[in-house]
């Protein structure tokens, strides 16, 4: 026993004499931060040491410090990679200060915005389309991409159109159209982000304009001369375009004493009274945007689930189970818009204006306020869609 | 995380160059920048050439003469920053007010953060002293000695500048051959001294290293001239950690002080009631029992209907 106590004794002892010893001794704690591969030495200095050879003094300074981050480092656990070995570093300690700052979230366009109240998904398209022509797969849009309007040589007259325009030159204004107002769109959404006041467009090129849409057009093209309008003239029976805008009127600043107190003592009362001002717009809007997003969490839940059962009427239901999305006639395949449950807003739906595959943008469901939803006059074939469930003024 | 840009990128590659500046969740590397002031001595060309070429290959270095002065006018520097993308700067001037002075810095969203100056005192060259030098662009291990350091509050913040500078890129994982360059910053009687050592490693009779140094140089002897330091509340907005970068939290899983791992397990109650006591011939169901009840539960719809 003793023998061996006595062997092992003296091979530490040689090993000692060989090599040097990687054990450093500090009166307080080093603080090492291996992330950073840092090392903080707040020992006092031996300052007679430091006058009488100061670049010795920081070299074993640096070789003890260096060698007890080694030594720490050593004991990390090591990997081996393509022969190498490597030591896994913890995260730094040392908090230090970024580059740049946090990148904020991404902004939402309004189109977002609203599909995520609607609950309406992305649906992903892949990057590669069929080519009817070309019988093979081409990417979606790019360089050589499938179904490639541009490149077609001919382009048949449609029925109705005029023989004389060039459907080639009218096929590429509409598409410096659609850009223009795609950049427009997203100018304005980073308007939005920024929460700038938007300036409205006006009017953007449509399609099929609206009646409305129409409407407005009239109302800014008679304003839209050097005197602002004041000089067009009118027909004869025409009467003041509601899209015209109001003028300000302001109220005497003295006069009518009756009004003024009249108008003081209502503010007063809504001061007074425990009932607090409810703006019904703003409260309706609320509502049925709750609405909205309730129903867009159940579809998110139930992808392909069953109709909720209770909440909608069973006539006016969605539009793409009516007959609305499919007309024969027009411009059709616009059904699939319909909305049940939302027919508080509608005003003044008036089938007998109706032309070809509209009906889809009615909505149907709870029509509380419908006015005068005469299916009867409706033209097209689609009186079907027109039901409007429990409507208080619906044709039942 | 797109930049809103109201004039976009025309080309795919500028697209790229501009994202790879964006602000990030987990940051590139700082770049430092090295600019020479109207007048330098050599000393300070020297000093911001061999601190260049430590810091390479995140470096670049102006080689025109800019006449500017950091602590009178800050825009000239956070161009540079902007120009360069890079977020640490040294600054090299020398006139007869301020002797070899110079000036090192960080930026926070290209503007000026932190600004130290310093006067060099004395000042030996990589080349001066004979021997191999580290590779370029080894991450170097940092020391710090002086008590100042973790109690003044300027000396606390040049520890982080300093840090700030040297340490290069973040890694998570480091070759331990390839740890070859020491940088000890030591603050005694009121002056900074910068020497880097190149590490040799000796056999020591066990896994663990015997570690020697072997000078490479450059030498700084330095005095704090003057500064220029964030505000407290600017230095903690740049400090903020953005919520993804930060490591989950682990649940129900601690350590104890003897390391040993330990976990909570959320249990359901235990349902009694099936519990499997001993089983006794008395406690038996008969099977004519069995079958009674069998027959009770299956004519009990069709009643319903």
């Amino acid at each position: 026993m003793a023998d061996l106590v006595a062997s092992v004794l003296r091979s530490v002892a040689e090993k000692e004499t060989k090599y040097k010893t990687i054990e450093v001794l500090k009166d307080i704690d080093v603080d090492i931060d291996e992330g950073n591969l840092l090392v903080s030495d707040t020992n006092p200095f031996d300052l007679t040491k430091f006058r009488s050879n100061k670049e010795d003094f920081f070299k074993n300074l640096a070789r003890d410090n260096t060698q007890l981050l080694i030594n720490r480092i050593w004991q990390l656990p090591t990997e081996k990679e393509d022969d190498v070995i490597v030591a896994k570093l913890p995260e730094p300690k040392t908090k230090i200060p970024r580059e740049k700052p946090i990148p904020s979230a991404k902004h939402v366009t309004k189109w977002e915005h609203y599909a995520r109240l609607k609950g309406i998904a992305r649906r992903k398209k892949g990057r590669m389309e069929w080519d009817e022509q070309a019988k093979e797969w081409r990417p979606r849009w790019g360089y050589k991409r499938a179904n490639d309007e541009t490149k077609d040589w001919f382009i048949e007259i449609p029925d109705n159109a005029d023989p004389y325009e060039d459907q080639f030159e009218k096929r590429k204004k509409e598409k410096k159209e659609r850009t223009a107002k795609n950049e427009l769109q997203r100018l304005r959404n980073i308007a939005r982000s920024q929460k700038m006041k938007v300036p409205g467009v006006g009017l953007t090129p449509t399609e099929n304009p609206s009646k409305e849409q129409l409407g407005k057009v009239l109302a800014m093209a008679k304003k839209s001369t050097a005197s602002i309008g004041t000089f067009t003239e009118t027909l004869p029976m025409e009467k003041t375009s509601k899209y015209a805008g109001k003028k300000r009127k302001f109220e005497p600043n003295y006069g009518d004493i009756k009004k003024e107190t009249s108008k003081q003592l209502e503010i007063f009362k809504n001061l007074h009274s425990d009932q607090p001002v409810v703006d019904v717009n703003k409260a309706s809007n609320l509502v049925l945007n709750q609405e909205d997003a309730s129903r867009a969490k159940w579809k998110k839940e139930n992808p392909f689930g069953p109709k909720k059962s209770g909440k909608r009427s069973k006539m006016g239901g969605r539009g793409y189970y009516k007959g609305g999305g499919k007309e024969k006639k027009g411009k059709g395949g616009r059904g699939g818009n319909m909305k049940g449950g939302r027919g508080g807003n509608m005003k003044g739906g008036r089938g007998g204006n109706m032309k070809g595959g509209r009906g889809g943008n009615m909505k149907g469901g709870r029509g509380g306020n419908m006015k005068g939803g005469r299916g009867g006059n409706m033209k097209g074939g689609r009186g079907g869609n027109m039901k409007g469930g429990r409507g208080f003024f619906s044709n039942k | 995380m797109v930049m809103q840009r109201i004039v976009k990128p025309k080309t795919q590659r500028g697209k790229r160059f501009l994202q790879s500046r964006e602000p990030k969740i987990h940051e590139n590397t700082k770049t430092a920048t090295f600019v020479k002031g109207g007048n330098t001595s050599e000393t300070i060309s020297q000093i911001l050439k061999e601190l260049h070429i430590l810091k390479k290959p995140n470096s670049v270095t102006y080689k025109r003469r800019n006449i500017l002065r950091p602590f009178e006018d800050e825009t000239p520097l956070e161009y540079f920053a902007q120009k360069s993308d890079s977020a640490l700067f040294m600054f090299g001037s020398h006139s007869k007010k301020r002797p070899h002075n110079i000036v090192v810095g960080r930026m926070f969203d290209y503007h000026v953060l932190d600004m130290v100056e310093f006067g060099v005192e004395k000042f030996q060259s990589m080349f001066d002293i004979k021997g191999s030098k580290c590779a370029v662009g080894t991450k170097p291990c940092i020391m710090f000695a002086g008590d100042i350091f973790d109690q003044d509050g300027e000396y606390k913040r040049i520890k982080n500048l300093f840090l700030d500078f040297f340490r290069g890129t973040l890694v998570e994982q480091i070759r331990l051959a390839g740890l070859e360059h020491v940088v000890i910053i030591t603050a005694i009687e009121g002056k900074i001294y910068i020497r880097n050592y190149r590490i040799l490693m000796k056999k020591s009779g066990s896994r663990t290293p015997r570690i020697e140094l072997e000078d490479m140089g450059p030498s700084l002897d330095l005095t704090v001239r003057r500064t220029k330091l964030a505000s407290n509340d600017l230095y903690k907005r740049a400090l903020k950690v953005p919520k993804t970068a930060k490591p989950k939290k682990t649940k129900n899983i601690s350590q104890d002080p003897f390391g040993s791992k330990l976990g909570r397990i959320h249990m359901q109650k235990q349902d009694l009631s099936k519990l499997q006591t001993r089983k006794l011939k008395g406690l038996k169901r008969k099977r004519g029992e069995e079958v009674n009840t069998a027959k009770s539960k299956k004519s009990k719809p069709s009643e319903t209907v």
